[in-house]
C-alpha cells in the first residue's frame, strides 16, 4: 500500500516538475527509479542486445596491450573505463569471404549477425533472433530494433526475407512500448480489456483458418508464408500477454513521452536520439516488455552539422596523420560513438532493480563491419561484449584470437543465452570453437 | 435469404473512383479456380507483397480517398533493380505485422464511424448492439472480393461473418464487431500478398498459366498499380479473361483509363529508385534551399514530366533525357533559379505550373533534374561516381561492381591537398590506382559531365575556386555538360532495351529468365517499331499470353542470385 502511494507521488512529480524545469530526458527517467526487489522474489530474466556500429575503430588504438584479465583499455576505449570489469574485448578475429563478392560495409555486417554471406534473400536468422526465440518468448515484444539516424535499416532478421526493421523515431517507439496498449505491471487492479479479447478472438479464428486456404504454394512461398504466420502469432501472443495480469516489477515506471526528435543525421541529433532510445530500452526491459534489443548506430552517413564530410567519407578520404599515425577525424567520430555507447551502458546501470541494475542482467554485443574502414579491412576486426547477462559469462577479459572467425563470439554468446547451438556460421565463418576463457 | 443489392463503396468526394458492386451475395460463393491436378511436380505459385503504394491505392479505391492510413510499412527490398521484384521475395516481420494490424484497425474504425458508415455500409443491422449475419455477410462479401481480388470462398465468408458476430457479442456493438472482422481481413495474407493461382494451360500440355483472377490482378497492378476493379473481376468470373479477345478488350479499357497514369508513375518511381527520397538528407547549411518541400516536389516533378511526355504527348521514351518541358513549383524554381510567375494568395498549397527550360538554360532532360543530381549525391557534396553508377544501373541496366576490399583510397583521394580542387582532379587520381581505375572508368566520365549541378541540385561553375570542366564520355561518345550527356544517353542502344527489360520484370515480378528473354526481345523490336511509345509497350505486355504463362521448368522463374546489396550505404 505504501508503495503504491509512493508511486503515485512520483508520477505526479513527473507530470509537473520534470517537464517544466526542462531536465534532460534521461534525468526524468532516473528520478523515477524504484529500489525494491522484484515483487515476485524470483531472479529477473536476462536481457540481450546488439550494438551495431559501422566503420570499425582506428587500428592500434583500441586493442589492449595485455591479454587476459586486468587489461588496461587502449586510448580509443578509455571512455569505457567505468565498465572495464564488465567489458570483454576480442581482438585478432576476422571475417572470411573466401572469394565471394565483397559488398563493402555489408558483407562483414552480415557475417557478424548471421554467420554467413547471403546470396539474394537466402540467409538464416540473425543471432539476436535465435536468442529471442529462447529468452524473449514471454515478453510483449520478442525484440525491439532502433536506429539513431532515423533509418529503417537493420541487420536483425528472422531470415533473409523477413528483416526486422529499425525504428528511427523515439516518439514512435515510445508509443509502441508505452502507448495505450501498455499494461503497468504495478497497477493495483487489472481488468482484461474486452476489446483486446475481441481482437484476439478475431485474429486467432482468421489466422487459424488461413493456413488451410493458402495451400498450393511452392516451397519458396511456403517459407515466406510461414514467416508471415510467425509474425501473426507474435501479435496474438502480444494480445494474450495484454490480457493477463502482469507480474509486478518494482523497477518499472512509465517514462515520460519524448517529444518528436529530428532524425539523427548529424552527431548532435544522433546523440539526442541515442539518449532517448537508451532510456526507452532500459525501461522496456525494466517493465518486462522485451528482453532483446538491437541498436543500429548507422554511422556511415553521420557527420558534423554543416560539414560535407560523412563519417564514411572521412574513413576513405582523410589522410593518416603523419605525427599521430592515425586518421584524426575518424578517431573523433569513433570517440563520439564510444562515448554514446558508454552513456547507453550508464543508462542501463542507472535503472536499479533491487540491489542491482538492468545492466547486471544484460549482455550487449558490440559489432562492426570492418576493422580498418579506410581500406575495407576484414582482418583484426574489433568485437566487444559488455555485461554478463545475469552471470552467464565471465567478464573483464581481453581475448586475443588471431585469425579466428568473428563468429566464435556470436556462437559463445548464443550458447550463453541458452540457444542450443554447437556450430555456427557457414564456410570459413563456421565454428564450433566457443571462447572457453569466458564461459562460466 | 440475402437479396441481390447494389452497394456503393466510396465516399462522395471520389465518385469517379467509386465501384458499384452489383453481384448478388450468393454469387460470391465461388471457390477459386485452383484445380491444379496435372501430373508431375506441383507448379510453383508466386506471391508478391503489396507495396505501400499499392496498399494505399487499394484502400482509396475501395473505401475512398479520405480514409487516412497511418503507420509504417516494412521497407521494401530491391532485387534486380526493382522493388517490385523484391516484393516477390519478402515476407512480413513481427514489427511490420504490428503496423499492418494497427493500420487495419484504424482503417476499419474510420469505415464504421458516423461519417462513413452510411456511405460505405449499405445495409443496416436489425439491432446496433447485436451481431447481424445478413448485413455482415453482405458487407464483408462485397469488400472482401475487392480486397482479396477474387470472390471469397463460402468458408472464408462464413469465417469472417462468424468472427464479426463473436466480436460484436463481446463489444456489444454490431459495427465494432464488423470493424474487427474487416481489420482481420486487411491483415490476412490474401490481402497483403498478391497470391497468384495457377491452372493447367490448355494450349500447352504439362504447362501452367495464371487463373483468370490472377490474370486480372497482374493486369491491374501493372497498368493501375491497384487491385482489379469490379468490371475486371466480372471479366475474370464470366470467362472473358480466358479469351484473347476478351483480354484485349479489358486491356484497351484499362489503358484508356486515367488510372494508367498511376501505373506509369508507380513503375518509374520504382525504376528510378525514388524510394530513396524517403531517407534523403541534405545539409541545410551547405544547401540552404534544399527543403523537405524541394525533396517532395523534385520527385513529383520528374514523374509529372515523364507522365506528360509519355502519356499526354505520346512522346518517344528516349526523349525524356533531352526534353526541356517540365513542371515547376515555387520551391523548385528557387533551386533552378528560374522565374516563377504565379499570383497565388499567400498560404496557397504548392501549385504546379507547366514550365519549359529556355534554350540557353543548361537544363534538359531528367538527368539534369534535382531528382537525379541531388538524389545521387552526398549530404553536402556532389558525387560524379554515385551519379555515374546510378545512370549505368538505373537507366542502362548495367551493373557497376562494388569497390574491392583492402584498397587504400586515401592515397589517391587526399582532399586536403591543394592539388585537387575539383572532383575531377580527385577522381582522375584514381586512374593511377589499377584497383580503382577499372570501375571508376565506367562511372566517372558520365558523372563528371554533371558537375555543374551541385549536391543540392543547384547550378555551379567553380569548385574551390577552380573552373569546373564538364567534358565527359559514354561508351565512346564524347560530350560536354548535362545536355550533352542527355543526348548521348538518349542515343545509347541500352536505354530502350533497359526500359523493356525493367518493364517486363516489373510485370512478371521476376527478372526474365531464358524463356521469357525471347519474349522480351520481341517486345524490344516492337517497342522500336512503335517509335518507343511506352503506352504501346505496356499494352503489348498486357495482352501477351507470355505474361500469364508459367513455365513448367522453374529455370525461367529463378531470380538471379546476387549478394544482397544496400546501395544507399555505398559511397565512392
Amino acid at each position: 500500500m505504501s508503495k503504491l502511494h509512493r508511486r503515485t507521488v512520483l508520477r505526479g512529480m513527473l507530470g509537473g516538475s520534470a517537464i517544466t524545469v526542462g531536465l534532460p530526458f534521461l534525468d526524468c527517467f532516473l528520478n523515477s527509479n524504484g529500489d525494491a526487489l522484484a515483487a515476485t522474489g524470483a531472479s529477473l530474466p536476462p536481457v540481450f542486445g546488439t550494438w551495431f556500429q559501422h566503420l570499425g575503430l582506428n587500428p592500434g588504438m583500441w586493442e589492449p596491450e595485455t591479454v587476459g584479465p586486468n587489461f588496461k583499455n587502449n586510448i580509443q576505449l578509455e571512455v569505457l573505463n567505468p565498465f572495464r570489469d564488465r567489458l570483454n574485448i576480442y581482438s585478432g578475429m576476422k571475417y572470411f569471404i573466401e572469394g565471394k563478392p565483397l559488398q563493402t560495409h555489408t558483407t562483414g555486417s552480415q557475417i557478424a549477425m548471421t554467420g554467413e554471406i547471403p546470396f539474394g534473400t537466402s540467409g538464416g536468422p540473425s543471432l539476436d533472433s535465435s536468442i529471442a526465440d529462447v529468452i524473449g518468448r514471454r515478453t510483449r515484444f520478442r525484440s525491439l530494433e532502433v536506429s539513431f539516424s532515423g533509418t529503417r535499416d537493420s541487420y536483425s532478421q528472422r531470415s533473409g526475407t523477413s528483416i526486422n526493421p529499425s525504428e528511427g523515431s523515439p516518439a514512435a517507439m515510445y508509443q509502441r512500448i508505452f502507448g495505450p496498449d501498455f499494461k503497468d505491471p504495478n497497477a493495483a487492479e487489472f481488468t482484461p480489456d474486452p476489446h483486446t479479447m475481441a481482437r484476439k478472438s478475431v485474429l486467432s479464428a482468421v489466422s487459424e483458418h488461413v493456413k488451410g486456404v493458402m495451400n498450393n504454394v511452392g516451397a519458396n512461398d511456403r517459407a515466406r508464408l510461414d514467416e508471415y504466420f510467425t509474425s501473426i502469432r507474435q501479435i496474438e501472443q502480444q494480445l494474450a500477454i495484454e490480457l493477463e495480469k502482469p507480474a509486478p516489477l518494482e523497477a518499472c515506471s512509465m517514462p515520460p513521452s519524448p517529444e518528436e526528435a529530428p532524425p539523427g543525421t548529424v552527431l548532435e541529433d544522433a546523440a539526442t536520439n541515442a539518449k532517448l532510445f537508451g532510456g526507452l530500452l532500459a525501461y522496456a526491459a525494466a517493465c518486462g516488455q522485451t528482453q532483446v534489443f538491437n541498436i543500429m548506430v548507422d554511422s556511415m552517413a553521420l557527420r558534423k552539422r554543416g560539414s560535407a564530410y560523412t563519417w564514411h567519407m572521412a574513413t576513405h578520404e582523410e589522410s593518416v596523420d603523419d605525427q599521430l599515425g592515425y586518421q584524426k577525424g575518424v578517431f573523433e567520430f569513433n570517440e563520439w560513438a564510444n562515448t554514446i555507447f558508454a552513456e547507453f551502458l550508464g543508462t542501463l546501470e542507472n535503472v536499479k532493480e533491487g540491489d542491482g541494475s538492468v545492466l547486471d542482467r544484460t549482455l550487449v554485443l558490440w559489432l562492426t563491419d570492418h576493422s580498418d574502414a579506410r581500406v575495407h579491412g576484414l582482418e583484426k576486426v574489433p568485437v566487444m561484449t559488455v555485461g554478463n547477462g545475469g552471470g552467464r559469462i565471465k567478464t573483464g577479459m581481453h581475448v586475443s584470437a588471431p585469425g579466428d572467425p568473428v563468429t566464435r563470439v556470436g556462437l559463445t554468446v548464443q550458447q550463453a543465452m541458452g540457444v542450443p547451438v554447437n556450430t555456427w556460421g557457414v564456410d570459413g565463418n563456421e565454428t564450433s570453437n566457443t571462447i572457453s576463457e569466458i564461459m562460466v | 435469404m440475402p437479396q441481390s443489392k447494389s452497394v456503393r463503396l466510396a465516399s462522395v468526394a471520389v465518385a469517379a473512383l467509386t465501384f458499384v458492386a452489383t453481384l448478388s451475395v450468393t454469387a460470391l460463393v465461388v471457390s477459386p479456380a485452383a484445380s491444379v491436378e496435372a501430373g508431375g511436380a506441383s507448379p510453383q505459385t508466386f506471391t508478391r507483397r503489396l507495396t505501400p503504394d499499392q496498399y494505399k491505392t487499394i484502400i482509396a479505391d475501395v473505401f475512398g480517398k479520405d480514409i487516412r492510413i497511418g503507420g509504417r510499412f516494412d521497407p521494401g527490398l530491391r532485387v534486380d533493380g526493382l522493388l517490385e521484384v523484391g516484393a516477390g521475395e519478402v515476407s512480413v516481420s513481427a514489427t511490420g505485422m504490428e503496423q499492418y494490424d494497427a493500420m487495419a484497425r484504424s482503417i476499419a474504425n474510420q469505415i464504421i464511424d458516423d461519417k462513413h458508415r452510411r456511405l460505405l455500409i449499405s445495409c443496416e443491422p436489425k439491432a446496433n448492439d447485436k451481431p447481424d449475419a445478413e448485413c455482415a455477410t453482405q458487407f464483408l462479401g462485397t469488400v472482401g472480393k475487392l480486397l482479396f481480388r477474387r470472390p471469397l470462398t463460402s468458408e472464408e465468408l462464413n469465417l469472417h461473418v462468424e468472427a464479426a458476430a463473436a466480436a460484436a457479442l463481446v463489444e456489444k456493438d454490431f459495427y465494432k464487431g464488423l470493424a474487427l472482422s474487416l481489420a482481420g481481413m486487411l491483415s490476412q495474407p490474401q490481402f497483403l500478398f498478391r497470391h497468384e493461382v495457377l491452372e493447367a494451360d490448355p494450349d500447352r500440355k504439362g504447362a501452367y498459366r495464371l487463373d483468370a483472377y490472377s490474370k486480372a490482378s497482374r493486369l491491374s497492378f501493372l497498368l493501375w498499380n491497384s487491385g482489379p476493379d469490379e468490371r475486371l473481376l466480372e471479366a475474370a468470373e464470366n470467362g472473358e479473361m480466358s479469351t484473347q479477345k476478351g483480354l484485349t478488350r479489358q486491356v484497351e479499357r484499362m489503358v484508356r483509363s486515367p488510372r494508367l497514369a498511376s501505373g506509369v508513375r508507380a513503375f518509374f518511381s520504382d525504376m528510378f529508385h525514388f524510394d530513396q527520397f524517403d531517407g534523403l538528407i541534405k545539409d541545410t547549411q551547405i544547401y540552404p534551399k534544399f527543403s523537405s518541400q524541394v525533396a517532395v516536389d523534385s520527385r513529383d516533378q520528374t514523374l509529372r514530366t515523364v507522365v506528360d511526355h509519355l502519356l499526354v504527348r505520346k512522346g518517344d521514351y528516349r526523349d525524356i533525357f533531352t526534353t526541356k518541358k517540365t513542371f515547376m513549383t515555387k520551391a523548385l524554381a528557387a533551386v533552378y533559379k528560374v522565374p516563377f510567375g504565379m499570383n497565388l494568395p499567400n498560404g496557397s498549397p504548392d501549385a504546379w505550373m507547366p514550365y519549359e527550360f529556355s534554350e540557353d538554360d543548361p537544363r534538359a532532360g531528367i538527368l539534369t533534374h534535382i531528382s537525379f543530381v541531388a538524389l545521387h549525391s552526398h549530404p553536402g557534396r556532389s558525387s560524379p561516381t554515385l551519379r555515374g553508377k546510378a545512370l549505368r544501373e538505373i537507366m542502362l541496366c548495367q551493373k557497376v561492381p562494388s569497390p574491392p576490399g583492402d584498397v587504400d583510397f586515401t592515397l589517391v583521394q587526399d582532399t586536403a591537398s591543394e592539388e585537387y580542387k575539383t572532383a575531377r582532379a580527385r577522381l582522375t587520381a584514381h586512374s593511377t590506382e589499377p584497383a580503382c581505375a577499372g570501375c571508376h572508368k565506367i562511372t566517372d566520365p558520365i558523372g563528371l559531365a554533371l558537375e555543374n549541378f551541385n549536391g543540392g541540385g543547384e547550378w555551379q561553375t567553380t569548385e574551390n575556386g577552380a573552373t569546373i570542366d564538364t567534358s565527359g564520355a559514354l561508351d565512346g561518345v564524347s560530350f560536354s555538360g548535362g545536355e550533352g550527356l542527355g543526348e548521348a544517353v538518349r542515343n545509347n542502344d541500352a536505354v530502350a532495351s533497359c526500359l523493356v527489360n525493367r518493364m517486363a520484370a516489373y510485370a512478371l515480378g521476376k527478372k526474365p529468365g531464358p524463356v521469357k528473354s525471347q519474349w522480351v526481345s520481341v517486345l524490344e523490336s516492337k517497342f522500336a517499331d512503335s517509335g518507343y511509345l511506352v503506352q504501346d509497350l505496356m499494352k503489348e505486355i498486357a495482352v501477351s499470353p507470355e505474361l500469364f504463362r508459367v513455365s513448367s521448368s522453374n529455370l525461367d522463374e529463378l531470380t538471379m542470385l546476387m549478394p544482397r546489396h544496400r546501395p544507399d550505404k555505398e559511397g565512392e
